[in-house]
């Protein structure tokens, strides 16, 4: 029902293996362990990277949350802007964007 | 002994992630940079290093998040990150439980502190120790600085968590390296990976070059955030080790590697 449940989700899945695999078997009861409010569960659910990052996951967490569920970087990049054109600017935390959609700051 | 050895080096996880991606023009010569540094670390004949990093919640996290911390374990191990997606493989880290407990009951004099006998290292001291101990030879003691979840120390605290670090090390008997990792600006993992605000880093560094304490810490985290990004509050750690060192710095090396999501820095900073 927060940012901060909805991190540590992220936290606990990025740091342990037992985690990953419980997500793996199973990822709707994985997410029923946290107090998560329906657009979080379904964003984790989903894999949605761009609703997630609107929500003001911490890209350092996110980026291997990408990585976990097979998001190679630069569609993880691309993910984020379209979350940002889908949802609307980010919402909370520190991560938010500051390039437009069209940028590519890296090339990627 | 004391310190024989301060310096500052980036961290980036596309540093080796994603080498491949990255013109070798700019890639070869950082990583020669980095290179020499190894040397010059390993011509000090340390008996430990400390990496003092700016984790991204390897450890640590909003659930209790200690502001400095220092590891007292051991061993350690790393990286935590999937070893395919970093580039780096993984491997066990020795440390000194013994050497640990004398330099952070020293520190303890003047600074609060975490310690930790558990520790895994993340992108912050895998990406530095793959360029500086590349056999996996030294002796290694961990130390951190929340940059990540504020609210986060205030600067002024960032330097004398390195000033307490040097008198804890000049205090035990064996010879100690430091090397402090980190930003300067950055925007890392959000869709502005890439952005390099050149000018202010290359103030900064002439302000750390100089030592000009009050310079480094005149920073607000508003202007930070604004000018160098959320990855720009890891100025903590550069802080830090100028607070150890308080001598002539030199900036080996600064060039902006967008695919690597930071301006590239390698520097160290003469014993005083
Ligand atoms: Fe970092």
């Amino acid at each position: 029902m927060s940012l901060y449940t909805l991190s540590k989700l992220l936290y606990e899945l990025n740091r342990s293996d037992e985690a990953k695999a419980r997500f793996q078997a199973d990822r709707e009861s994985f997410t029923h362990e946290f107090a998560l409010d329906d657009e979080e569960r379904s964003a984790i659910l989903e894999g949605d990277i761009g609703l997630l990052y609107v929500l003001g996951v911490n890209g350092q967490i996110l980026m291997h949350f990408a990585a976990l569920i097979g998001v190679e970087w630069a569609d993880y990049l691309q993910q984020m802007r379209d979350g940002v054109t889908r949802y609307g600017p980010v919402r909370a935390g520190l991560y938010a964007m500051t390039t437009r959609s069209d940028e590519k700051v890296a090339g990627l | 002994m004391t310190l024989v050895y301060s310096g500052v080096c980036s961290h980036g996880p596309g540093i080796t992630g994603r080498a491949d991606l990255a013109d070798p023009a700019l890639r070869d010569p950082f990583y020669a940079a980095f290179h020499a540094m190894r040397d010059e670390i390993a011509a000090t004949k340390p008996d430990a290093l400390i990496v003092l990093a700016a984790e991204h919640f390897a450890n640590f996290f909003m659930d209790k998040m200690p502001s400095f911390a220092i590891g007292m374990g051991e061993s350690y191990t790393g990286p935590i990150e999937d070893p395919d997606w970093l580039k780096i493989p993984h491997r066990a880290v020795k440390g000194d439980p013994d050497l640990s407990r004398r330099i952070i009951a020293e520190m303890m004099q003047t600074v609060d502190l975490t310690y930790c006998e558990e520790w895994r290292f993340d992108h912050g001291i895998m990406v530095p120790l793959h360029f500086l101990d590349p056999a996996n030879e030294l002796t290694v003691i961990p130390a951190n600085i929340n940059c990540q979840g504020p609210p986060l120390a205030p600067l002024h605290r960032a330097w004398a968590f390195g000033e307490a670090l040097r008198r804890a090390a000049d205090a035990v008997p064996e010879r100690i390296a430091l090397v402090a990792t980190g930003g300067i600006s950055h925007w890392p993992a959000t869709p502005d990976s890439g952005k390099i605000n050149e000018e202010w880093d290359r103030e900064f560094m002439r302000r750390w070059v100089a030592c000009d304490k009050d310079a480094m810490l005149s920073y607000t985290d508003e202007e930070t955030y604004r000018d160098g990004g959320q990855g720009g509050f890891e100025i903590r750690a550069f802080i830090a080790a100028a607070a150890a060192a308080q001598g002539q710095g030199t900036l080996h090396f600064y060039t902006p590697i967008p695919i690597f999501a930071v301006g590239c820095t390698i520097a160290s900073m003469e014993i005083a």
